[in-house]
């Protein structure tokens, strides 16, 4: 895992004494709450319906123990006991006093954490794919060059005020599990003549607009990477829309010019740009990468587990993926009970997971971006034993990427912006399909509580937003969007339902599906196959 | 705009007042020039070598261009007095600094403390950029 040298902390602490002189400014009434608005976003601050709402970055999904117990203790002392795992691989805590937060950003300094750029119109967190390090299928760990942009990216001096929030991930399998394709820049590392470089996708994005990326450039190796991001970053920062905030993000700039007069333009600015010296040599990288070494593995950790107890078997076959490291494997810790708030841990299951990445991970865990966490390298032998813990504390779901694994915005339970409650919705769908969803497979359903698309819905198998029609909450439906590497937008199915009918839709479509499937297809199979039609029939029949 | 701007530069204030792009363009002996937020700091190369003064205009915080229109004017060389002039707030100096802006017009008087505090806040930073600070991964390597 990276760590943090003097300069890294130096720089974090130095933006805790920044913003704690912000909020006395604004709690002296120095600073207006317009003028106040764009700090406090700069730092994952938001006001919400009910209090403020402090997100938390954890760059590329990772974090060690004693930093995800800091998470728990914050949660205890200063939330309400809960927090909330993002699709951006953040966490949030909902119930934050202003007062606090400088304190707040303190204790999370002490174990090199920090709440930079998790909103405002600026680089967001960056997010990685939670595999990382840990999966037979990637040509590297893409955390090193993760890390490197997250360096460049915090407090550029002039991508600080861009027209719009943007978004990285980065990933080096073939399998997408992070959504890659539907962020402003998508990076999959690629190996050309045996050097490692990236593939760079611009334009994709959810929100009013969904977008899936345009390759810009197939292969810009380590050497170039700052420069040539600093290009992709400068056209748009030079002539991307200030008009108007829902035509702002680099989508679309990219869909009113064109991927390639776009890309005409960068490589310009790149030309220009790589003279300036801004490409940390290659030690850098080095470095970075010499701290994300593969754990030290026992060579001898037997293969075999023992299924004999089959509540744990269903658990193994649905939670639990293959790890490249014979002997180990990569546990997946469902933060979606049935009824319960999707993404949503209590302080006691955060000091859990904390004690079991320390225990059974070589100290390490993941957030996905599906609101899941990941224990990245448990040791078969050791698979039982933190079953029997996970079950304890309420976390052993063994839903893994089926129905009831929902991702939801927070909705109108939170949320100023919200049409329609997304989490009640989530806990009536899981209940509703919880006894059929091992029969129904793999069937990713994602919800948001208005267009802004928080809740990915566009990427959804089946995909739910709420509207507000005169005055009341009212769903649409849409169907056969994926954000894996099969990327593709859902298609809204017609006009709008209840909250109640748009679960007997649901039904009418997942029943549809088990008549129509063929052997081994999965929902998004079946519906690609035959098409929107016979669905659409079934929904409004 | 009646106060004097806030100037990191030791030579005398520039006092011919700026004229707009289109006006250099056309005419032009003019030594002072404004780009407003969406014009092309470039459309100026040409003839950088006569100009003592760029004010660029910030009509909203929000509005990020003229943070790249400064380091597109830095990078070609531009060394004469670069002025950010409009809704400049004090949390952005310090960047706008790093971009090259040596002189400012804020529209919103801007307490010196506050700014003093600001801009001794970060001893490193991450990125080179115009203003010649040595970046951290420099320092790691040398
Ligand atoms: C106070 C709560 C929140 C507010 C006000 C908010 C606001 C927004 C807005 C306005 C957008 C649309 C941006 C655009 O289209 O340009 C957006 C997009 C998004 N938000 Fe949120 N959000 C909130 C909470 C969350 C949470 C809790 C998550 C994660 C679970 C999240 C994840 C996302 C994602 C993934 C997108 C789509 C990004 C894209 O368009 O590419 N947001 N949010
Ligand atoms: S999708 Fe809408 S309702 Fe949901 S969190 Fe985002 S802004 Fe709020």
């Amino acid at each position: 895992m990276y760590r943090y040298d003097q300069y890294d902390q130096a720089i974090v602490d130095a933006r805790v004494d920044e913003f704690r002189d912000q909020v006395e400014r604004r709690l002296s009434g120095q600073l207006s709450e317009d003028q106040f608005k764009p700090l406090r976003l700069m730092n994952g601050l938001y006001l919400q319906l009910h209090a403020y709402m402090l997100r938390v970055a954890i760059p590329y999904g990772t974090l060690d123990s004693r930093q995800m117990r800091m998470l728990a203790g914050i949660a205890r002392d200063y939330d309400r006991g809960y927090g909330h795992f993002t699709t951006r691989q953040n966490l949030q805590f909902n119930w934050i006093k202003l007062a606090d937060t400088p304190d707040i950003l303190a204790r999370l300094a002490t174990v090199q954490m920090h709440a930079i750029q998790t909103s405002g119109n600026c680089i967001r967190n960056i997010s990685a794919d939670q595999y990382a390090g840990a999966a037979a299928d990637e040509v590297a760990d893409p955390r090193p060059w993760a890390e490197l942009i997250r360096q460049w990216s915090t407090f550029h001096p002039e991508f600080s005020y861009l027209p719009r929030k943007f978004k990285f991930a980065v990933i080096a399998a073939e399998e997408d599990r992070a959504a890659m394709r539907l962020h402003d820049i998508g990076i999959r590392l690629v190996t050309r003549d045996g050097e490692l470089g990236a593939s760079i996708y611009v334009g994709g994005g959810m929100g009013r607009t969904p977008m899936i990326s345009h390759l810009v450039r197939d292969f810009v190796g380590s050497d170039d990477l700052m420069s040539y991001l600093e290009a992709c970053l400068r056209v748009y920062n030079r002539y991307g829309r200030r008009d108007n905030i829902y035509k702002a993000r680099i989508k679309i700039l990219l869909h009113e010019i064109g991927a390639d007069e776009y890309r005409r333009q960068v490589e310009e600015e790149f030309l220009l740009v790589k003279q300036l010296g801004i490409d940390p040599p290659r030690a850098e990288l080095e470095r970075i990468t010499a701290m994300f070494a593969p754990p030290a593995f026992d060579p001898a950790a037997p293969d075999a587990v023992d299924r004999s107890d089959p509540d744990f078997a269903v658990w193994l076959d649905q939670n639990v993926a293959a790890h490249k490291q014979p002997g180990y494997a990569i546990v997946n810790v469902s933060l979606k009970p049935i009824g319960g708030i999707p993404g949503d841990a209590d302080a006691d299951q955060i000091a859990l997971l904390a004690d079991l990445g320390a225990a059974y991970s070589f100290d390490e865990l993941r957030v996905t971006h599906a609101q899941n966490i990941v224990l990245p390298h448990v040791a078969k032998r050791d698979l039982y034993a933190v079953w029997r813990r996970l079950t304890k504390a309420g976390l052993a779901e063994p839903n893994l990427d089926l129905i009831t694994d929902i991702i939801a915005c927070p909705g109108l339970d939170y949320c100023s912006l919200a049409n329609a409650r997304s989490i009640p919705l989530a806990q009536k769908i899981a209940t509703r399909f919880a006894d059929r969803q091992r029969e129904l497979g793999e069937l990713k359903l994602k919800i948001s509580g208005c267009i802004n698309a928080c809740g990915h819905h566009h990427a959804g198998h089946i995909g739910i937003l709420g509207v507000d029609k005169k005055g009341t909450e009212n769903y649409q439906l849409s169907l056969g969007g994926s954000g894996a590497q099969d990327v593709s937008l859902a298609k809204i199915t017609g006009p709008g339902f209840s909250e109640d009918g748009v679960v007997d839709a649901i039904e009418r479509v997942t029943d549809r599906y088990l008549a129509t499937r063929e052997p081994g297809e999965r929902f998004l199979d079946t519906y690609r196959r035959v098409g929107f039609e016979p669905f659409k029939d079934a929904i409004y029949g | 705009m009646v106060d004097a701007p806030l100037r990191f530069r030791d030579d005398e204030p520039h006092d011919e007042p700026a004229v707009t792009l289109d006006a250099f363009l056309g005419q032009s002996n003019a030594t002072a020039v404004r780009l407003e937020a969406g014009e092309d700091a470039r459309a100026l190369l040409p003839q950088i070598g006569q100009i003592a003064l760029v004010e660029v205009s910030f009509p909203s915080f929000r509005d990020g261009r003229g943070y790249s229109a400064a380091r597109v004017l830095r990078e070609a060389g531009y060394t004469g007095e670069l002025r950010a002039a409009g809704d400049v707030l004090v949390d952005q100096l310090p960047l706008m600094r790093r971009c090259g802006f040596d002189s400012f017009a804020p529209e919103a008087p801007i307490d010196p403390e506050a700014l003093q505090r600001s801009l001794d806040r970060y001893d490193y930073r991450y990125q080179p950029a115009a203003d010649g600070i040595v970046p951290v991964w420099k320092l790691r390597h040398g």
